[in-house]
């Protein structure tokens, strides 16, 4: 992906994230997630049906990375079961972490396979999938 | 004072992050390498000369500090890890044992979490109440309001001499004759002033004080709490061991040292005191007032340049410290901080520790710019043509 398209679409994503708002919906299962520099705080807040992401919402204040990233992981999630979720998630990660990964299962989250040239910005773009793990983790518990 | 005293600065940047921790001369570095180098023992054990030489050494530093600071005594000198361990030792180790329940303890929505934490802790553990002095307009500490928060339960006021946010000076010598008169104790957290303005703990009238030594040149690790002997005398220590005690037996009878040695169990960081001493010589030797002076006209000089600059909002124009926060509009403070750091312009983004300050900002997040002896109107500038640029902020951060 050329520069000037990713900058394009991360900026887009940032000044117009998408599902922007948390509704008040006892359904949603909702995580707070400070990155360790204690300056990002979004609430990540999700809804599942039968084993599928039914809707994801967030809310809150972050840097243009975590935002736009939140954004992109929202529309790319949508819909998907949690097993195709988890294998996106661990994709995203390697990718980040500049580990081997499937290029094609993440779609447009590849914008950011260059994040890893800018170390102090890898914890940016983990920050909503990080928050996404917990709210997994405490589905998996309930269960 | 020269900028080639600095080996960080021989390296390509613009430091501008002193509030969080300052840069240290070579002086400081070379006298921790020769204790390492040349006479690396224990302190208080030895009958050799060189663990004679280091406790010569340590305890010397507690001269420098009484210099400093202008207290009484030398014993009053007690060194730490850092202001957050002496704040600590403060609130648990004395007015733990000293308030009741109900008694009030004053502090601001400005001071930083060691100066907040540790007493909201003290309320859970023995009810103390703890209440926020209103701040003006400026997010400043005014007299009226601090003595219209006064009431006959307050027994502690505790606040930073100068905020790490705000950067604005209490007047701590009214403020230490309003304690006097009310027979209130008044504890000042010195982080961010000690090696930045004059300060004299008796005309103060200062019960307790706390500084940490990275923020004035010196190492990291090691920091001090000066307490007035009568209170330091009878404050319990946080930390039981070896180098505290004269002696015990199998039966509990236990003697303990005088202060300070009492409230520093353990072997202390040798090389930190020893370096802190050097930190001490060098800034002394500059005058902290004239310190003081150069950081408000290199603030001065900034907020005159930043102003013209239609995007950047500042939240402090008027404190008399090296302290500017500032956001610029509609841009997150922490993707200003990496676009800064691409021209090598350290400075910091967040809530720097004072996560209640919000409440006064109307705003989470700033971008700190914070002064020191060696910044100078050069780096100013290049601040000034960096943040004039603004509008391509993305293309670098993202």
């Amino acid at each position: 992906m050329d520069p000037i398209t990713r900058r394009e679409l991360m900026l887009e994503h940032y000044q117009n994230p998408v599902h922007k708002g948390l509704l008040n919906d006892k359904e949603y299962i909702k995580v707070n997630t400070h990155n360790e520099s204690c300056i990002d705080n979004l609430e990540i807040a999700v809804k599942i049906e039968d084993g599928i992401i039914k809707d994801i919402r967030f809310d809150g204040e972050a840097c243009a990375i975590s935002t736009s990233a939140t954004s992109i992981m929202i529309e790319t999630l949508l819909g998907k079961s949690i097993d195709k979720v988890k294998e996106i998630v661990q994709n995203y990660e390697n990718m980040i972490n500049e580990e081997n990964y499937d290029e094609e299962i993440l779609g447009q989250l590849n914008v950011y396979n260059e994040t890893y040239l800018q170390p102090n910005r890898k914890k940016c773009a983990l920050l909503p999938f990080d928050a996404l793990k917990q709210i997994l983790k405490q589905i998996e518990k309930e269960k | 004072m020269n900028r080639s005293d600095f080996p960080m600065l021989q390296n390509d940047l613009i430091y501008f992050d002193n509030g969080a921790t300052t840069l240290k001369p070579q002086t400081v570095i070379d006298e921790m390498v020769d204790y390492y180098s040349n006479y690396s023992a224990n302190a208080h054990r030895g009958d050799y000369d060189v663990s004679l030489k280091v406790d010569k050494m340590y305890e010397n530093v507690r001269d420098k500090v009484q210099k400093l600071i202008n207290c009484a005594k030398r014993e009053e000198v007690v060194f730490t890890k850092g202001a957050t361990e002496s704040l600590n030792m403060i609130v648990f180790g004395y007015m733990k044992y000293i308030l009741k329940e109900n008694d009030e303890v004053l502090i601001t929505k400005a001071e930083h979490a060691s100066n907040v934490l540790p007493w909201l802790q003290l309320a859970k553990e023995i009810g103390i109440k703890i209440k926020y002095i209103p701040l003006d307009e400026q997010h400043e500490l005014t007299l009226s309001s601090l003595q219209k928060s006064i009431t006959d339960k307050t027994k502690v006021i505790s606040l930073a001499h100068i905020t790490n946010v705000v950067g604005d000076v209490r007047p701590l010598e009214e403020i230490g004759k309003i304690c006097k008169a009310k027979k209130i104790l008044f504890v000042v957290d010195g982080a961010q002033s000690v090696a930045h303005i004059p300060i004299d703990v008796q005309k103060y009238n200062v019960a307790f004080l706390a500084f940490s030594a990275h923020k004035m040149l010196g190492p990291t690790g090691v920091g001090v709490l000066y307490g007035r002997y009568d209170l330091l005398n009878i404050m319990h220590p946080l930390q039981y061991g070896g180098g505290m005690n004269n002696l015990f037996e199998i039966d509990g009878t236990v003697e303990y040292k005088n202060i300070p040695t009492r409230l520093e169990a353990g072997t202390p960081p040798i090389a930190e005191v020893i370096g802190l001493g050097k930190a001490i010589d060098y800034l002394l030797d500059i005058g902290i007032d004239n310190i003081h002076k150069y950081e408000v006209q290199l603030k001065e000089y900034a907020i005159n340049k930043l102003e013209q600059i239609p995007n950047i909002k500042i939240y402090n124009k008027h404190s008399q410290s090296g302290i500017i926060a500032f956001n610029i509009d509609g841009v997150f403070s922490q993707d200003t901080a990496v676009y800064l750091n691409h021209y090598h312009i350290c400075v910091r983004a967040g809530n720097h520790c004072a996560k209640i300050l919000k409440d006064e900002f109307k705003i989470n997040n700033t971008c700190r710019i914070s002064f020191y002896l060696y910044n100078t109107k050069a780096e100013i500038d290049t601040l000034v043509k960096v943040l004039e640029q603004s509008e391509n902020i993305f293309k670098i951060v993202l």
